[in-house]
């Protein structure tokens, strides 16, 4: 089959490898009809993440049609589904409490040896992202091995559009667990860093959950329109000063819950940021985090923090200060997808979450390093490029 | 055995005191050696459940990666062969010292093995009904030549780091039926076993 690998840096290529196979009882495999290339996948193409080994595929971000299946599936050959970027067994006690992203099986057990000495317990295992996550081969490819196929997958029913489901792989799910961690209350006022389209579906799920305000903050004003769209104010960075908009714009208070959906890959240069970036660059400090310090900073006392941004490493100048004088709840973590899926297919269903408006692109997978490349420089227009692997290339 | 009191009640395999393996090894039925192994995992399976399928020694090679096979010779003696570096393979046999259904097993090699080893697997019930707690400590004494250099290479590299894979994999195969591989074809597969 045809496959999107990794190679370096800035180097990723579409390559000819093996198919996929069933390996395990509950394994079922995917032909891929539609593959997202995610803003987290940048992290890999920019070389953030370490544990990438030459040739890995890379993708999350997938659904198609199941072509086979292990004796343990509960899928049927033909059946349309969407599959969720996290691995999970669900049957360990972190899958019986639905913390599927917590899942203590989904990683085999040599791989699991980096995470539990980086971060105290190992971490579940997640398609296309590295070593680290278990090294499964991702769904930017014709064809995908899903383990867990009774666990994971959702069945799409007749009638809906891939461009209209895709997203409940990974961002739709992000974006509402984002805006779930804030606790909103009715009359709240949220503020979003970043309108990628995780901030942007954070934004829609803030107002479904009850917030009168949304103020969204990103320098690419196309993405900025895209916010006010779903009824959100903006601020541009660039124009104005983050910190003290934040503060007049809600008299003086802050707003009641912060969600970065940023991450690691902070764009601007601001003091702290060129720090972070020359530490990055020497190995000083891995994580460059001006917006989840700023978000510590403009919440309001007693307000709360929800931090879907990726973060890999150890930061230094958190302001711990700011958090525990003004009593802040700090909430965070990789998507219990599974946990989201019913709720968000019945959402889409009633036209409450709209999610085709956040595609620029759509690509043969023959095209996804042009994909890559155009993702990575062109940020203000390119707002999701997927990949479509049955089509031609351009 | 120096006789320091113990102030806290952690496991004495993660002890920082240098009498920790005397001390643990006093708790095995039959010592063999001054290197220990100690690990403890959490399975969301009842006690008997797993007693039962480690009880069977032959299932062990399923998930333990060193183990090629292991031999039932009578109801209270196995014997095992073992993978070692280079194609080499080291075998004993051991036999079980005591037993108690549902809660413990201690095994001892016997006269003449490669690697003299003992130990025990305790199951105990996990609190706030999360299954099980299974702990695994093991005592061995690699001996000296040609073969110990082999086994030294095989078993103290990272024994620790060995013994929690090879938990690893059993909770796997206890809570879901399977062990997780990243493989994607049946090669690739093949390789990742040998």
């Amino acid at each position: 089959m045809r496959a999107l690998t990794w190679h370096g840096k800035h180097d990723v290529r579409v390559d000819t490898v093996d198919d996929p196979e069933i390996l395990n009882p509950r394994d079922a495999i995917i032909k891929i009809t539609s593959t997202a290339i995610c803003g987290s996948d940048l992290h890999l193409y920019d070389g953030y993440i370490p544990t990438m080994q030459a040739g890995d595929i890379l993708g999350h971000e997938f659904m198609g049609e199941v072509v086979e299946t292990g004796s343990g599936s509960t899928l049927k050959k033909g059946q349309r589904v969407v599959v969720p970027f996290t691995i999970a067994c669900g049957s360990c006690f972190h899958c019986g409490k639905q913390q599927f992203s917590a899942c203590d099986n989904g990683n085999p057990a040599d791989n699991q040896d980096i995470g539990q000495t980086l971060y105290g317990q190992p971490m579940s295992g997640l398609f296309g992202y590295s070593h680290l996550t278990g090294g499964y081969a991702g769904g930017q490819a014709e064809y995908v091995r899903v383990p867990f196929s009774d666990v994971g997958p959702i069945v799409i029913p007749d009638g809906l559009e891939d461009d209209e489901v895709l997203f409940l792989s990974d961002i739709l799910p992000t974006g509402w667990m984002a805006a779930e961690n804030a606790d909103i209350e009715p009359g709240d006022t949220v503020a979003v860093w970043g309108c990628g389209p995780v901030g942007l579906f954070a934004v829609q799920s803030a107002f479904l959950m009850g917030a009168e305000r949304v103020i969204a903050i990103d320098h690419f004003p196309h993405r900025l329109e895209l916010a006010r769209k779903f009824g959100a104010e903006t601020i541009n960075f660039e124009e104005s000063k983050t910190y003290e908009a934040l503060l007049e714009m809600t008299g003086g208070i802050g707003p009641d819950a912060c969600i970065d959906a940023v991450g690691l890959e902070a764009h601007g240069f601001f003091v702290d940021n060129v720090i972070d970036q020359i530490k990055a660059s020497t190995f000083l400090g891995t994580d460059r985090t001006h917006s989840i310090r700023q978000a510590i900073v403009a919440c309001r006392k007693g307000g709360r923090v929800s931090m879907p941004a990726v973060y890999g490493g150890i930061v230094d100048k958190f302001p711990l200060g700011a958090f525990m004088e003004k009593g802040l709840t700090l909430k965070t973590g990789q998507t219990h997808v599974q946990r989201y899926l019913p709720a968000l297919l019945a959402a889409i269903m009633e036209g409450k979450i709209d999610t085709t408006f956040l595609i620029s692109h759509r690509m043969a997978l023959e095209d996804a390093p042009k994909g890559y490349k155009l993702f990575h420089d062109q940020q203000n227009e390119t707002t999701k490029i997927v990949l479509k692997p049955g089509m031609l290339a351009a | 055995m120096t006789d320091v009191p113990q102030t806290d009640t952690a496991p004495l395999s993660t002890s920082k005191r240098s009498d920790a393996v005397e001390q643990t090894s006093a708790a095995l039925i039959d010592d063999k050696g001054d290197t220990l192994v100690g690990k403890t995992v959490t399975i969301n399976r009842p006690r008997q459940f797993l007693f039962d399928y480690w009880r069977d020694f032959s299932n062990l090679p399923r998930f333990m990666d060193n183990v090629e096979r292991v031999d039932v010779l009578d109801e209270t003696r196995s014997h095992w062969v073992v993978k070692a570096p280079a194609g080499h393979r080291v075998e004993w046999d051991a036999i079980i010292t005591e037993e108690e259904p549902g809660e413990f097993i201690a095994w001892s090699s016997m006269e003449g093995a490669d690697v003299p080893n003992s130990g025990r697997i305790d199951f105990k019930d996990a609190s706030g009904g999360r299954g099980t707690e299974v702990a695994v400590t093991i005592l061995y004494d690699p001996p000296l030549g040609v073969i110990g250099k082999i086994v030294a290479a095989m078993f103290q590299r990272e024994p620790a780091i060995q013994a929690r894979r090879d938990l690893r994999r059993f909770k796997q195969l206890m809570e879901t039926g399977e062990i997780a591989t990243a493989a994607r074809t049946r090669a690739q597969y093949e390789e990742e076993k040998n």
